[in-house]
């Protein structure tokens, strides 16, 4: 059934067992971003060390496709510089938007690509972007951050 | 004496498509929006098909038609409500005409009843949808009055042992629903009507939840405002009424053609109410679709749909609460109860089984319901809720409490 193609065994998977979940007690910034149509909630901590995501932490409320997206993003993004996460997350924004017509390539997206039935879904896209939104504003503000210590050490 | 549910059915065209993949349409989202009736759908396009025209303007035979279609669907809001039709203002929605009072009242000079200034209070309740407490929230931010609010209990009603304390002698508005949108609880209104105007406050009723489903008399009612919105009764999108006894005192909200008296280059008059608070051409063939919707209400009768919707409710609220885990989030009785039912069932968020819940063909609400402090006092995040009206049957119940079960399997 269609249902299916929405909850893919791999997004249960990380709802029922999300992965780095439990803000971590140091970061380099945290973000609170909020889905006003439905309340689903997230905070986010975001760390990085030398451009490289070193850590993404947090915790929320929400529904599977919500808590089960930001627990992907807070593995798959660990590791990557903040320019190769920001372009990961430019493709699976626009896998959102493919309205069924992409399958997303897992080499680049790897347990994203289950959340590809979302699209299909309008009023689910909201909630598979909320963890990426979230971690695309810490991105930019903890580069703003780091460009504003790096002047005041100057 | 029951409502012959069959054929009313009939009336309404869209229980004839079905939904995902071919299951029959199971319409239990009516607190949102309400299903219309051919007649009303008919009311709009024939407006358009043969009256179309400015209403109050125009020496022309169509013009004539438009007015008497645009005043008599007044004089029909009006006589539906208990009113006079001069007591009864066209808004775009009940969102309108809620902000409409409180800009007004933040439009009226010092001297007025309804001026409000920094050491006055304004008085709402915690479960308010949004529509009721932001305007009041910002009349009180732009004046520098207090707000302050009913607390809801855990049993989904208002703490009215406060009424004294809460309601005080500066109060110059209460403003509270008639039923939760949220919750079904339907609020006495007697003893807050008592203690508002022993201190001089007016009180503004919500009564989108209420006037779709039961007889209502605004007299009786005791309050000075209500509204609802058309589009929850069986009418049009894009109309909403505002009903109150004390149009004279208060000033315009929004200004332009229409609601004037006198103009000159320097300043302008205004129009006796209700022209007064209706500026611009206004939402003609959704008014007159309105008049269809409250014709059709009343060949049923609104005492029958509410008996009708009484029965149905207890009928939900006793299979609901039979699923394991299910939580009645609102009174669980019928007193002062109407046929808005949320509830929780154990892990599932509400988005998700609403999701399950369209894939079977039922349509229902989930979030916060533009009620978020009150979820938020509640300690829910979000609720899916079923609501009722003439149309829904029992046996939509059982398919609901089976579906549900089935969600309990699909997400286990």
């Amino acid at each position: 059934m269609e249902l299916d193609s929405l909850y893919q065994e791999v997004i249960l998977d990380h709802y029922k067992h999300p992965l780095n979940k439990g803000l971590s007690e140091k970061y380099g910034v945290q973000v609170h971003h909020i889905n006003p149509s439905c309340g689903d909630e997230i905070t986010l901590n975001l760390s990085i060390e030398a451009g490289i995501v070193k850590s993404i932490t947090w915790d929320g409320v929400g529904c599977s496709i919500s808590q089960a997206s930001v627990s992907i993003v807070s593995d798959l993004l660990i590791n990557k510089t903040l320019e190769q996460a920001g372009s990961i997350t430019d493709v699976f924004v626009e896998l959102m938007h493919s309205k069924g017509m992409k399958e997303g390539d897992p080499t680049i997206l790897e347990d994203a690509v289950a959340l590809a039935g979302v699209s299909k879904f309008p009023a689910r896209i909201k909630c598979a972007l909320l963890g990426w939104m979230a971690f695309k504003d810490a991105a930019v503000r903890i580069k703003q951050l780091k460009e504003s210590e790096n002047r005041g050490s100057n | 004496m029951s409502l012959d549910v069959a054929t009313i059915r009939k009336d309404f065209p869209i229980f004839n498509r079905t939904v995902r993949d071919g299951k029959k349409l199971i319409y239990l989202d009516s607190g949102a929006t309400s299903q219309k009736p051919n007649s009303v759908i008919e009311a709009e396009g024939d407006f358009y098909r043969f009256h179309n025209a400015a209403v109050h303007r125009g020496a022309h035979q169509l013009a004539e038609e438009a007015t008497d279609a645009y005043e008599s669907a007044r004089s029909k809001v009006a006589s539906f409500l208990g009113a006079k039709a001069e007591e009864i203002v066209f808004t775009k929605g009940a969102t309108e005409s809620l902000n409409l009072i409180a800009y007004a009242m933040g439009n009226a000079p010092s001297g007025s009843r309804f001026a409000i200034t920094p050491k006055d209070r304004i008085v709402v309740t915690e479960m308010e949808h949004h529509a009721n407490l932001i305007p009041w929230q910002q009349l009180a931010a732009r004046t520098g009055a207090q707000l302050s609010w009913f607390d809801v209990l855990p049993n989904g009603r208002l703490d009215l042992s406060s009424i004294h304390t809460v309601i005080t002698e500066n109060t110059k508005v209460v403003a509270l629903t008639h039923q939760s949108n949220v919750l079904g609880t339907i609020n006495p209104l007697d003893a807050i009507v008592a203690r508002a105007h022993e201190v001089g406050a007016v009180v503004v009723l919500d009564a989108c939840q209420s006037v779709p489903h039961m007889p209502i008399d605004v007299k009786t009612l005791g309050v000075d405002f209500l509204v609802f919105s058309g589009h929850k009764a069986i009418g049009p999108t894009g109309v909403g009424v505002l009903w109150s006894s004390v149009l004279e005192d208060l000033p315009p909200f929004l200004f332009g053609g229409s609601m004037i008296e006198n103009v000159t280059m320097e300043s302008a008059t205004w129009a006796p109410a209700p022209k007064r608070f209706e500026a611009g051409v206004p939402n003609m063939a959704q008014a007159v679709g309105l008049g269809a919707a409250i014709d059709y209400l009343n060949t049923i009768g609104m005492e029958k749909i509410h008996q009708h919707e009484l029965q149905l409710t207890k009928y939900f609220l006793e299979q609901l609460q039979k699923v394991p885990t299910l939580k009645i989030i609102g009174p669980t009785d019928l007193d002062l109860r109407g046929s808005c039912i949320s509830f929780t069932v154990g892990q599932i968020h509400p988005h998700d089984l609403g999701q399950y819940l369209d894939s079977q063909g039922l349509a229902v609400r989930t979030g916060h319901h533009c009620a978020w402090p009150l979820t938020r006092k509640l300690g829910v995040p979000a609720t899916t809720r079923a609501s009722l009206y003439l149309y829904n049957q029992e046996e939509e119940c059982d398919l609901l409490v089976n579906a549900i079960v089935n969600a309990q399997k699909y997400f286990a």
